[in-house]
């Protein structure tokens, strides 16, 4: 990585709605050309801290730099850098294609000589070519998606903000969506997208997982599943579940245990160690276990895991 | 500010007029029907009452009363019954509003006691119809009675009334039906361009809350005072197509006179456009729903200039509180301007004051509307 200065800061970020606090002093850095994924369920406080980042929400507390320019201070310095997708399909329907790409050429000042070139790009990028009349009401959800982002990248800015960008959009139409966001980012683009989708976590260069408003762990998915779980991950597959995990739960060296269809996953300390003895223990209490292997933890694992102690360290704190 | 924003602005605002089909009837059917309604329906003058007749006597005297109303241009006989409880029924089912009838000694009460009597039957559920009719009875029974003077018998006749007690006294402000008109149609200018400005603006800022486009226009980097201006220029120039409209239907299809200058209807005309434009943007940014905003537009822009501003109901007959209410309604100074210009044919100068209380509101409003918009979710 060069010594280029990141392109979003975020500094112990915090925004409360009444007495609830949605965005609970959240900090991290974003390199220009990274693409960083939010993940989280709904509610974390992913679109608040997006909104904040674009200066569409004032941070009740905390500070955050977008392009080196205070969201606070200086939203119109920093909404000049950006694009943005909101969560919600948020173009006019009421207008063509043309005409939705032409208002935010005019909004976004793109010169006029650029402007034909740059509508084009967004046209051939969303696959509308010879639908440039078409009112947007009428386009299905992929290209209304694609769209959006031709929209937000129409006047070439060096940072994105995506919020859940697939969300309701069909899964060949997704797979599109994510190719545009590389080509972006092999750009220089700087992204930050903020999904639901674990298997989209994947083809972030890094990922922040965000519960409850916390930001409880970031890293490159590679990192995280290496790391996140804090040991190593075990499949049992032990009928009756139920008494399996009883057993299971509090045995020495277990961290957790959490169901998988039919099967437990299990965290241990060690996972070659734990694997014969976790069997004679089952044995034990006359339950067969008819599988124990070792396996690759997912993200899916890892996020569940770490929702699971961050609930666990609240509710310690509280 | 710059202008390559404030276009993209209106282009965008005037593409969603044009689509929207509830803005574009408010826009273009509006001022007609509103000139149409108020030009033809809203008349001060009562004419045409119906009236039902019981003629006990049938003899030529009483025949030649009932001619007189026939031949009223107030009344129209529209039954002839033969019995009270017929009577009773026709003005139950309001098949007339007046009932007149005629006693059986009639003939004898007039040439033998030297007056007679008449029985009116009013139906008052609307005091104000009920009160004209018998001031028009009084009236016509009145030139019956001269003429029966005329004819040397010198008898008296009274009318009298059963349901109600007679007030009757002929009401000299009725104009007749061309001047009452008159009196309206330049006012409804006033109407039209409060309705129609209001209205549609209060849709403008309302739709992209509600539309969900607010979120990313906030994200961009256009100023409020873009956002502002972009969106009302495209109203300001349908306000005024619409004015032109409701002008060009008043001289020319209602006879309007128009006495005035056409620069000094404009020049007033575009500052009430300001005025009831910028109170729309202004509901428009507070309330963020499309249905609520135009209800409160239509509260605070129609109510006041219908009951408040003279356009239809002199002020100075209304109690003096209200009076002093009216000073606060800018339609009020609009509608002044526009019955001067049109029936007394008064520029600029002799307009002095109620121009200045124009440009004041005016200022104001604008200056409001430009500070009420801001960047924010929050």
């Amino acid at each position: 990585m060069t010594a280029a200065p990141p392109s979003i800061v975020a500094d112990e970020l915090v925004k409360r709605f009444g007495t609830f606090t949605a965005v609970d002093r959240v900090s991290f850095r974003i390199a220009a050309g990274e693409i960083v994924g939010f993940i989280g369920p709904n509610g974390a406080g992913k679109s608040t801290t997006i909104r904040m980042l674009c200066g569409l929400l004032r941070p009740t507390a905390g500070r955050a730099l977008v392009a080196g320019y205070d969201v606070a201070r200086e939203p119109e310095q920093v909404r000049q850098h950006i694009g943005y997708m909101s969560q919600k399909f948020s173009l006019y329907n009421d207008l063509t294609v043309g005409e939705n790409l032409r208002f935010f050429g005019g909004i976004y000042r793109v010169p006029k000589a650029r402007l034909a070139e740059r509508m084009r790009f967004a046209i051939d990028m969303a696959g509308l070519t010879g639908r440039e009349d078409a009112l947007v009401s009428t386009l299905a959800g992929g290209w209304k998606q694609r769209l959006a982002l031709g929209c937000a990248i129409l006047h070439t800015p060096p940072i994105l903000f995506l919020d859940e960008p697939t969300s309701g959009v069909d899964p060949e139409s997704r797979r599109r969506f994510w190719d545009l966001i590389h080509h972006l980012s092999e750009d220089g683009v700087t992204v930050l997208v903020s999904t639901h989708y674990m298997d989209e976590a994947e083809f972030c260069n890094r990922v922040a997982l965000i519960n409850q408003g916390r930001l409880v762990a970031v890293g490159s998915p590679v990192e995280l599943k290496q790391h996140g779980l804090g040991g190593d991950l075990l499949l049992i597959e032990c009928l009756p579940l139920g008494a399996s995990i009883g057993v299971l739960e509090g045995a020495p060296g277990v961290r957790d245990v959490a169901v998988f269809g039919n099967s437990l996953h299990v965290v241990v300390d060690n996972g070659s160690e734990a694997q014969e003895a976790l069997r004679l223990r089952l044995a034990d209490q006359g339950l067969a276990a008819t599988r124990i292997e070792a396996i690759e933890p997912t993200l899916e694992d890892v996020f569940v895991r770490l929702v699971a102690s961050d609930a666990a360290a609240g509710a310690r704190a509280a | 500010m710059r202008i390559g924003r404030l276009k993209a602005m209106a282009v965008k605002e005037t593409l969603q007029v044009w689509r929207d089909p509830r803005s574009l009837m408010i826009a273009l059917l509006m001022p007609a029907m509103q000139m149409l309604l108020l030009g033809y329906g809203f008349s001060l003058d009562i004419k045409h009452i119906p009236v039902c007749t019981y003629d006990r006597e049938n003899s030529q005297q009483s025949q030649a009363l009932l001619k007189h109303f026939q031949a009223s241009q107030y009344f129209d006989i529209v039954r002839v019954v033969g019995n009270y409880p017929e009577l009773t029924r026709a003005v139950d089912a309001g098949n007339c509003r007046l009932a007149v009838v005629v006693p059986p000694d009639f003939t004898e009460q007039v040439s033998v006691l030297g007056s007679g009597k008449v029985q009116a039957i009013v139906d008052a559920t609307d005091d104000n119809t009920a009160q004209v009719a018998l001031g028009y009875a009084q009236a016509v029974v009145a030139g019956f009675a001269a003429e029966v003077q005329l004819d040397a018998t010198g008898p008296q006749v009274q009318a009298a009334a059963m349901i109600q007690p007679l007030s009757v006294e002929p009401r000299v402000w009725f104009n007749e039906d061309l001047e009452s008109r008159n009196f309206i149609i330049p006012g409804v200018v006033a109407m039209v361009m409060a309705l129609v400005g209001a209205q549609l603006t209060s849709l403008t800022v309302s739709r992209e809350w509600e539309r969900g486009t607010m979120e990313l226009l906030v994200s961009t980097p256009v100023t409020p005072l873009e956002v502002m201006l972009g969106k009302l220029i495209p109203y300001f120039a349908i306000s005024f197509i619409d004015a032109t409209l409701c002008l060009v239907f008043a001289v020319f299809w209602f006879a309007v006179p128009f006495r005035g200058d056409l620069l000094t209807l404009f020049l007033t005309t575009a500052m009430f456009s300001v005025v009831v434009l910028g109170i729309g943007y202004l509901i428009s940014v507070t309330i963020r729903n499309q249905l609520g905003a135009s209800q409160i537009a239509l509260l605070v822009t129609m109510l006041p200039t219908t009951l408040l501003s003279g356009f239809a109901f002199p002020i100075d007959q209304m109690p003096g509180i209200i009076q002093v209410m009216t000073y606060f309604v800018y339609s009020r100074y609009y509608v002044t301007i526009l019955k001067s210009v049109f029936l007394k044919g008064l520029g600029l100068g002799a307009l002095a004051m109620p121009v200045l209380a124009m440009a004041i509101y005016s200022v104001a409003v604008a200056a409001l509307a430009a500070r009420a918009f801001h960047k924010s979710l929050d």
